[in-house]
């Protein structure tokens, strides 16, 4: 079990069928008899519909049904949820768009679901939706985030300024008051760019309606299938939980997007049943563009106060942050509660926020790999750069300077967290010693020598994981051993690539010592696991352990007392270890495999115990954990071209107790591939007139590639959490928080010798060659 | 209108009757049942859908069935045994180049093309190779490696 061990480099356990084109997926699942639903969307971003004709498209061939918002209304099916609430300036709860599974009377935003139609192949509903005839009340659209407050266009007539909410927290009068008696003012207004997440699996999902049952099953990529049967069974069908089966497959990728519910997951259930047959949808492409959640897309007034010796003493953020059209389940999640990373490993004693969340006729904003830490930590770290220029300091030393000090943990910071643990000064040097960051210099000179313009940047960064902060969110496993004496793991958490399969034999051997041929791993699925929160936020190792040992540790303690019996020992006298439960100082001992057996055994049990050895615990952490860490990030720009390219990239992170090497340096490549990718080039654009979105397939819409990435130096400086018993902090986000400030304020740097102050995200070729061009056309003497 | 096509694929022969037009992922997943290329964008763009016809990776996706006719097609099914794994399927596996998985299948894919013209590729070679095979995942960098381990491993 030595090699299952945490901290081993344990290779993936799901390879092996992965690379033989064994996963399943759910478009690999094919039912007898199934059809195909096709949504019809708007081509507007606001409308209204004076008529909708369907009789033709329902008479054309192959089609099954077609199905519209005023069916739905028939059928009583509800509308989605929004998790979070916050209010209005005046006090009042923020408004809730109805988010229906089909548009009833008046469309939102491009893409916006109309109706369904549903054949026996793809291209007969296509065919027939050729035949839907509907008259368009065309009405004006906002996109822009600046511009929703008070915008002419109205997203929704109950909210005529577009403001859902004004969320504001900390403390103004004493931030005011830092201010007021600062040395350095500095201020900027920041840009995050509008992505899209784009999974290479698009959303896909299948729906099965079983009659005999009167029982519903949804076969489809989400990140908590109890949560989806919730918002679905609950909020949509209005029926008992357990009338709902999920099943979530294996998953071509999630990043948060896939853990909100969407009109089509409830359309295929509806159209199942209405056609009593499967139904089968699978998003296109560019479907995707138009009908996934997007995430990002915000607007902030950064300022930063500093006394003469580089010391923050206050900091001040407005952001506006565009919600979209309707509310994404998580959506005001991402804009309002993780704001507490703007506080960063520093020790800035007041912060001010105010988050204004505003409407649009665009896509809802989803949680996206950071959901609201990536745009948090680069408020902070790019408004530091810009103060260490301003006031004169080096950008790594005005760091330190700030920096909470080990001696101080734990730290109650200016803004919402308590930090529990982190070596924040250490983790620096670490991180400026991998990345040879003296070296700098000599390297910024050879790149000129070749007419490049060099760039280095860094982020001392920190996010919540496993939370949220005041209460955070239970985790459940159960463990259920055979009489061949191996066991099942069944887990709430769910993988979409994070290899957690891997990681429950990791935790299966440290705590109960069993093979990892020993062990199955279930997740996914609403009939196998009792209960489970999913997997977001980076909790899924912390919460996930946590909930793993305490299943675990029942099962030794039930276990102590069948080996007990075998052993013919007190049970005070038999202690666990490795595996195996020994008569304490004798050589008498049996394995937990074997105690397993006997627990089916009735001639082999103690009388008044239960036969069968299984174990379930629901755990809730006592705290978040604390994920952090320090990335270096050295650019190269063609100031012909505007082409920008990653050099050198260097992450030194503390995730706790790292459980398996491999697993960890693979999420934190994808996170920094994910910063480096919005960072240096994606961004969804909205036709300003029209709402129409311009970038909407894989031609327009730039994802990172294979060209774009160095090979990048990681290295982990491990400082246990205090929060959870085998002291993780959460590894999956980190690399995105780190390297949206990292690479841009690298861009920056770069460009900050032809005096440019603030450059913002994308760094394309085109953006930069503009920006570069423009400051040489003003410095060049009139003709 | 439907023909009757002729393929071979992984060493087997099929007959089937669809539109020569098809295009052979669609085939590959809904006539043969072979689940190992993937849709990712359905129009060339992103690699998910790669297999082999003769010794060319192609973009299934965009590849009429007709086209495939009289050349083996070898998917990722095919490529090696669970006993003996394709030198590429085993270095992905000791890289750990695989996340979400949905991407790999073009990835392998496609560096199988590579190796077959190549058996040593070089980094740029490997990168510019896989320069238009996304991954959402940003596995990309172990991706290369992971070729790279395989071509020496070719090599002996
Ligand atoms: S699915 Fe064929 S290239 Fe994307
Ligand atoms: S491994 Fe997930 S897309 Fe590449």
């Amino acid at each position: 079990m030595r090699e299952f061990e945490l901290g081993r480099a344990v290779p993936r356990t799901e390879d092996f069928r992965l690379l033989r084109g064994r996963g399943r997926y759910t478009d690999d699942i094919a039912l007898p008899r199934q059809a195909y639903l096709h949504v019809l969307r708007s081509p507007h971003a606001a409308a209204r519909l004076r008529s909708l004709e369907t009789k033709a498209a329902a008479g054309a061939p192959g089609v099954l049904a077609v199905l519209t918002g005023p069916d739905a209304e028939a059928d009583g099916l509800g509308t989605f949820s929004s998790v979070v609430q916050r209010r209005r300036p005046d006090g009042s709860a923020n408004f809730v768009p109805p988010y229906r599974v089909l548009a009833l009377d008046r469309v939102h935003h491009v893409g916006e679901p109309v109706l369904a139609i549903i054949a026996e192949s793809l291209a007969a509903a296509k065919d027939a939706a050729e035949l839907v005839d509907i008259d368009w009340e065309i009405l004006q659209s906002v996109t822009e985030t600046a511009e929703a407050p008070a915008a002419a266009a109205t997203v929704w007539d109950e909210v005529p300024d577009n403001i859902c909410f004004v969320h504001e927290i900390g403390n103004k009068a004493a931030v005011d008051a830092a201010f007021a008696r600062a040395k350095h003012v500095v201020r900027e207004q920041f840009r995050i760019s509008r992505v899209a997440v784009n999974p290479m699996e698009g959303r896909t999902a299948l729906g099965v309606y079983d009659e005999h049952e009167d029982r519903y099953v949804l076969y489809a990529g989400v990140q908590g299938v109890h949560r989806t049967r919730a918002e679905l069974a609950g909020t949509i069908f209005k029926m008992p939980a357990s009338r709902l089966r999920v099943i979530s497959p294996d998953v071509g990728g999630g990043f948060g997007m896939k853990g909100s519910a969407f009109p089509e997951l409830a359309l295929v259930l509806w159209a199942a049943r209405k056609v009593a047959r499967p139904v089968k949808w699978a998003a296109e492409r560019g479907e995707s563009f138009i009908a996934d959640h997007h995430a990002r897309d915000n607007l902030s007034d950064v300022a930063l106060a500093l006394d003469e010796r580089g010391k923050f003493l206050a900091l001040r953020v407005n952001t506006i942050a565009n919600l979209g059209a309707f509310l994404a389940s998580m959506g005001v999640h991402v804009a309002t509660n993780n704001l507490g990373g703007l506080a960063g490993p520093y020790t800035t004693p007041h912060i001010h926020v105010t988050v204004t969340g505003v409407f649009s006729n665009t896509n809802p904003t989803c949680p996206y790999r950071g959901a609201g830490r990536p745009e948090a930590s680069y408020c902070i770290e790019r408004i530091i750069d810009i103060a260490a220029r301003q006031a004169g300091f080096e950008p790594a030393e005005l760091r330190r300077r700030n920096m909470i000090p080990p001696t101080a943990l734990p730290y109650r910071t200016g803004l919402v967290f308590t930090y529990d643990s982190g070596a924040f000064e250490k983790t620096l040097d670490m991180a400026l010693e991998l990345a040879d960051w003296r070296g700098v210099a000599a390297r910024r000179a050879a790149a000129a020598a070749r007419g490049k313009l060099y760039g280095a940047g860094l982020a001392s960064v920190i996010e919540i994981a496993g939370g949220p902060a005041d209460l955070p969110l239970e985790e459940a496993v159960e463990i259920r051993f055979d009489p061949t004496g191996h066991a099942a793991v069944l887990a709430g958490t769910h993988s979409h690539g994070q290899g957690h399969e891997t990681m429950y034999r990791q935790f299966a051997a440290h705590a109960l010592g069993l093979a990892p041929e020993h062990v199955q791993v279930f997740y996914g699925d609403t009939d196998l696991v009792f209960h489970g929160r999913g997997t977001f936020g980076s909790r899924s190792a912390s919460v996930g352990g946590a909930a793993f040992l305490g299943a675990a540790q029942k099962i030794i303690d039930k276990g102590r007392l069948i080996a007990a019996h075998l052993l013919e020992a007190s049970a005070l006298d038999v202690e666990f270890a490795e595996g195996r439960f020994t008569v304490t100082g004798t050589d008498r001992s049996v394995e937990l495999v074997e105690v397993a057996k006997a627990a089916f055994v009735p001639q082999r049990m103690p009388r008044d115990l239960e036969l069968g050895l299984d174990a379930r615990a629901v755990v809730t952490p006592p705290g978040p954990t604390f994920p952090n860490g320090c990335h270096v990030c050295e650019v190269e720009i063609d100031p012909e071209t505007g082409v920008a390219g990653i050099v050198r990239y260097a992450v030194v992170d503390d995730v706790g107790k790292v459980v398996n090497p491999l697993l960890l340096k693979g999420q934190i490549h994808g996170g920094v591939a994910q910063g480096a990718g919005q960072a240096l080039c994606e961004a969804l654009i909205y036709d300003h007139g029209s709402g129409q979105l311009l970038t909407g397939s894989f031609m327009d819409y730039c994802m990172p590639r294979a060209t774009d990435l160095p090979m990048l130096a990681v290295a982990s400086n491990e400082v246990p959490a205090k929060t959870n018993p085998l002291g993780i902090k959460g590894a999956g986000e980190a690399g995105t928080v780190g390297a949206l400030p990292a690479v841009m304020n690298a861009i920056n740097d770069a460009l900050l010798p032809l005096g440019i102050r603030h450059f913002d995200m994308p760094a394309t070729p085109e953006r930069l060659w503009r920006a570069i061009r423009a400051v040489e056309t003003k410095k060049a003497p009139p003709p | 209108m439907a023909d009757a096509i002729e393929l071979n694929v992984n060493g087997k022969t099929y007959r089937l009757s669809v539109p020569p037009e098809t295009p052979l992922l669609y085939v590959l997943r809904n006539d043969l049942e072979l689940n190992g290329a993937k849709f990712g964008c359905g129009l060339g763009q992103c690699g998910a859908c790669t297999v082999l016809v003769g010794s060319q990776a192609v973009r299934s996706c965009a590849y009429p069935v007709d086209a495939a006719q009289d050349k083996p097609i070898t998917t990722i099914e095919g490529l090696g045994s669970p006993e003996r794994l394709h030198p590429l399927q085993q270095a992905f596996i000791d890289e750990q180049a695989v996340q979400c998985g949905y991407c790999i299948n073009g990835m392998v894919m496609t560096a199988a093309a590579l190796l077959l013209r190549d058996p040593h590729p070089d980094d740029s070679a490997i990168r510019q190779e896989l320069a238009t095979n996304l991954c959402r995942c940003g596995a990309h960098t172990r991706i290369l490696r992971a070729i790279a381990r395989a071509g020496g491993e070719t090599a002996q």
